[in-house]
């Protein structure tokens, strides 16, 4: 039994994902606290780059599987390869997946122990590493510890943990493992298209519009629109632009209160409210909405309201978590640059 | 063919759920099928319907666990059975998937297991993964269409969700599948079959009746849980100079409370 | 006394609840605000087995109790009066009253369709002149050879336009002293030459609905479609709302339930004075008012399905059930409109609509007032229950559940 804790680096089609360096990020805490090396565990046909990267990003090494039958990720052989290399292990940790997630079940099944997906917080306390997770749609977390069993398996939340920026200058082992694989059984036949769109009930994040979006004064309609109410749609609409624009950002969804759809400036399947659906995010941003107790039947159980608007005074303010007083035609299109960089960098 | 769906019981996801001295309670609010696995028991239903076969649906629980089975059965299933022992109390998920593969393998010359995506309490969307591997079949998750199946030439390809874009993957049969709810439109329970279902004896099998000697112990402790605090509603104003400069505070703001 | 509903009444009333939310609540507002009913109801509500719920299955229907009935017309109306509507005119007053006094030919040609949804029934009683005062219709039904030769006009029919058959009480023998025993019922298909219908517009509530007249000018009607015998079409009337005045008691009580459900949510939200407005005695004195009415209301409505499973007759406690839950109810949504403030005034909300809904049920299917007349006979020994004729079967499930 060695004290290492492996970080598996997830990637698709060769493009890692961002938050495999977070996991090499709290891998890194870890071992700070608990003494071992960070070890990187990169699977795949052709993989030395994305340890070299991993171990940029903080791992102490690296340990690689380039097989022919790990060209396609599919978990079965994808655990006949991690499960050599994780057996004498301290701890094994994930980054969140749809592809993590099989690895880290199967994984844990071949070697008896427990596994702990959407962790969203660690701790070390006496040596005893406690992961917390939440249950019942987040009303309540739980903390995890390892029992006798070895490696503890955990995967982590997206961005709940922080990475360490790269650096070409750190080094580390690169080292290729070669253990036995069975041909999988399945076999992937080929992709299509992501969504477009996200379901306003379903959403994790949602930015919604009042009838303050129709208010730009700095706009100026194409010459053909004359007609007053035409051109208060036509601004509406270049407003929800700025809107969509940030829920894109965010991978949300775009909702609106019912003064913006009975306006017209959006069709009523995006009306968040009494009448209109009633949602449930981690962050609802709204935007030019004062926040009439009709539509805060909508949407008050949202994790965490941002509220920007002109109106100090809005009620919203006083369901907010965090508040802006300015103009969402300028905040809002700033706001979705901030994130861009911070989101895509 | 033959299919089975594992089921679990939980409470209504309406409920206030609290905790005292680590006990989770619901208060009053029923028990129900997990919603995801009605997905699970629909898509078993409608490959039987075109396929012919039976679909049985299995369930983990304590000896009044029957629900979710009661509420597969209203739904058209041929059969439910309900796993319970004592000493399966407190179990792990490398316990509980050692024994729902122990039970697929006592309803025997099983082509297909289905799971919903995840349970509304714990929430880990592990099982079918892990039941798959302790079967040694094929593990087919975050399905969102079964494209084909064919019993006789023991093939099946689905469409899978993943983050990336849909997946299309062709797999031999006996495989465990684990839908989204993009799959289908669960039907509603009929009247026969709820007057079927509020009649039917459901058996018991109990882990002498699985063949199991020893259970996995768990590998992991829960000594926690608890509520998260409380937020508190007072609102944090972000100012600055410019547009641009209060959206970087607000952005950073937001990352480092990990709201995003 | 086991007041406890068994297993599958939950279950039942769970799987009904499902539907009416999921299916019908999000589009009824929009269908309330343009006075049309959503083509979808009807059909949905007969795939599912929903109107034969308490047929037997050998007519067509699902086998379930008469307290079945009285659990889904609850939820039904817990989310839109005009899907209880439905239960009460097509089955209660056509399906329940086919099966207590139809032939054998009859409920094969008209009640097996009926309960399985392929058609849909109404029963046409009220007049435009005639309403309590049932004695006094005037449509006639004149006697020639093998039919009967209709005239007259039927008015505030639920379904006249959207129904294939309806149940018509008209005046056969004219000469008769006691006006009563001069009526007789009949099955109409209303798409027999001579008969006219049309929608009625402009109603205070039940707009998600439809109510209309029926007109019929020398309508043939078959001896074969003849309800009972000549002369008997008061008791087969009355009969008929027995079992319609139960699914309004029943839908009523749902209507409580969700004036209180939707008062108790709105209280939890609103404050004023620096609390939730739930903490406020005034408000908390209007949630309990509700809530014990609720509950009387349902003891009285389970009590007459009770009775009905038995075989027993039930009109009074029918009467009793229809008279308080409906009266309960206005009361229940105006308060709830009160709880509300403002906002209970706009559509946004759902309490005005119920408020509106539930003014009609305080007059159709034997207005209060009638309710009340027909307690003080029972009270004063002035009426006693003979035994009809025909009689509503008991509940037997071995017998309803045959194939």
């Amino acid at each position: 039994m060695t004290n290492d804790i492996l970080v598996y680096i997830d990637h698709f089609k060769g493009d890692p994902l961002p938050a495999s360096w977070e996991a090499v990020g709290a891998a890194r805490k870890l071992a700070a606290d608990l003494g071992g090396s960070v070890v990187a565990v990169v699977l795949g046909a052709s993989v030395s780059d994305l340890a070299a990267a991993a171990i940029a990003h903080g791992a102490d090494g690296a340990r690689i599987v380039e097989d022919p039958l790990l060209a396609e990720f599919r978990p079965e052989p994808y655990a006949d390869a991690l499960k050599t290399i994780a057996a004498n292990a301290e701890m094994l940790i994930f980054p969140s997946s749809g592809r993590t997630r099989e690895l880290a079940a199967m994984v844990a099944v071949d070697l008896e122990t427990g596994v702990a997906p959407d962790v969203i917080e660690l701790e070390v306390i006496d040596g005893q590493v406690i992961a917390t997770r939440p249950i019942y749609a987040g009303k309540l977390l739980s903390k995890i510890v390892a029992r006798d069993k070895r490696p503890l398996i955990l995967a982590l939340r997206s961005r709940a943990f922080p990475k360490l920026d790269a650096d070409a200058s750190r080094s580390g082992d690169i080292v290729t493992v070669e253990p036995e694989i069975n041909a999988p059984k399945t076999e992937v036949k080929g992709y299509s298209d992501a969504e477009v769109g996200v379901s306003l009930t379903d959403a994790a994040v949602i930015v919604s519009g009042g009838r303050g979006i129709s208010n730009n004064p700095k706009l100026s309609p194409p010459a053909e629109i004359t007609d007053e109410k035409e051109i208060e749609v036509w601004k509406a609409q270049q407003g929800f632009k700025l809107i969509e624009a940030l829920a894109s950002v965010l991978g949300g969804a775009v909702g609106a209160s019912r003064a913006a759809v009975d306006a017209g400036y959006i069709p009523y399947a995006h009306q968040v409210g009494q009448t209109g659906k009633v949602v449930s995010p981690d962050l609802y941003i709204a935007c030019g909405i004062s926040g009439a107790i009709q539509h805060l039947a909508g949407m008050r159980t949202s994790k965490t309201i941002v509220a920007i608007n002109k109106d100090g005074d809005a009620p919203i303010f006083k369901l907010a978590r965090f508040g802006v007083v300015g103009d969402l035609h300028e905040v809002v299109p700033a706001l979705t640059e901030a994130f861009k960089e911070r989101l895509q960098g | 063919m033959k299919i089975v769906v594992c089921v679990k019981q939980t409470p209504d996801t309406a409920a206030t759920v609290t905790v005292e001295n680590g006990v989770v309670s619901w208060g009053d609010a029923p028990l129900v099928i997990n919603p995801w696995d009605e997905y699970a028991v629909e898509e078993a239903l409608r490959i039987k319907e075109q396929q012919g076969g039976t679909v049985a649906a299995i369930s983990l629980g304590p000896e009044d666990a029957r629900e979710a089975l009661k509420h597969a059965l209203a739904m058209g299933c041929d059969e439910a059975v309900l796993i319970s022992d004592p000493s399966l109390a407190g179990l792990d998920s490398l316990g509980v998937s050692a024994v729902l593969a122990a039970g697929v393998g006592k309803v025997g010359d099983v082509d297909l297991v289905c799971f919903g995506r995840a349970s509304v309490d714990n929430d880990t969307g592990i099982m079918g993964s892990q039941v798959a591997r302790r079967l040694g079949w094929p593990a087919l998750t975050l399905v969102s269409k079964v494209v084909s199946i064919d019993g006789s030439s023991k093939t099946i390809e689905v469409e899978r969700m993943l983050e990336e874009g849909r997946q299309q993957v062709s797999s031999t049969l006996p495989a465990v599948l684990s839908v989204v709810k993009e799959i289908n439109e669960p039907r509603y329970p009929s009247f026969m079959g709820i007057r079927k279902a509020s009649k039917a004896e459901i058996p018991v099998w109990t882990t002498s009746d699985l063949g199991i000697g020893e259970v996995p112990s768990p590998a992991l402790a829960w000594p926690e849980i608890y509520a998260p605090a409380k937020v508190e509603t007072k609102c944090e104003f972000i100012e600055g100079d410019s547009a641009e400069a209060i959206a970087a505070k607000l952005a950073d703001r937001l990352l480092e409370e990990k709201v995003i | 006394m086991d007041f406890g509903l068994s297993q599958e009444h939950e279950m039942v009333r769970r799987m009904v609840r499902d539907f009416a939310a999921k299916e019908v609540y999000p589009g009824i507002k929009e269908a309330d605000r343009n006075q049309e009913m959503d083509p979808q109801v009807l059909p949905r509500m007969g795939e599912l087995g929903i109107l034969g719920i308490c047929i037997p299955v050998r007519y067509g229907g699902q086998g379930m109790d008469y307290l079945s009935l009285g659990l889904v017309c609850e939820e039904l109306e817990a989310v839109d009066t005009t899907l209880r509507v439905v239960m009460s005119v097509h089955t209660g007053l056509a399906s329940m009253t086919l099966l207590q006094w139809g032939s054998e030919d009859q409920k094969r040609r008209f009640l097996t369709p009926l309960a399985k949804g392929e058609l849909i029934g109404c029963g046409a009683f009220s007049e435009p002149g005639a309403g309590s005062d049932f004695s006094h219709i005037s449509a006639a039904g004149k006697r020639k050879g093998d039919s009967y030769v209709l005239n007259g006009e039927k008015m505030w029919i639920s379904l006249a336009t959207k129904a294939d058959l309806a149940m018509v009480t008209v005046r056969t023998n004219p000469e008769i002293e006691k006006a009563s025993a001069g009526l007789t019922t009949f099955v109409v298909e209303l798409d027999r030459p001579g008969i006219t219908r049309g929608d009625i517009h402009g109603k205070l509530g039940v707009r998600a609905g439809s109510t209309g007249w029926i007109s019929f000018q020398d309508v043939e009607v078959p001896l074969e479609n003849r309800v009972g015998e000549e002369g008997e079409g008061f008791k087969v009337t009355m009969s008929a709302f027995d079992s319609g005045r139960y699914t309004v008691a029943a839908g009523a009580t749902g209507l409580i339930r969700a004036a209180l459900e939707a008062s108790l949510a709105y209280a939890r939200e609103r404050n004023a004075f620096g609390r939730p407005i739930s903490d406020h005695q005034l408000i908390r004195q209007k949630l309990a008012t509700m809530r014990r009415e609720y509950e009387i209301a349902r003891l009285l409505y389970l009590q007459a399905g009770w009775l009905k499973n038995a075989g027993e007759r039930n009109t009074l406690e029918t009467s009793f059930a229809k008279h308080f839950a409906t009266d309960a109810s206005f009361r229940a949504a105006s308060e709830a409109i009160q709880i509300h403030g403002a906002y209970g005034f706009s559509d946004e909300y759902d309490v005005e609509r119920y408020m509106r809904n539930a003014r009609g049920a305080m007059i159709y299917e034997g207005s209060n007032e009638i309710q009340t007349l027909i307690q003080a006979e029972y009270a004063l020994k002035e009426r006693q229950d003979k035994p009809l004729r025909m009689e509503m079967p008991a509940y037997d499930a071995e017998i309803w559940q045959a194939g």
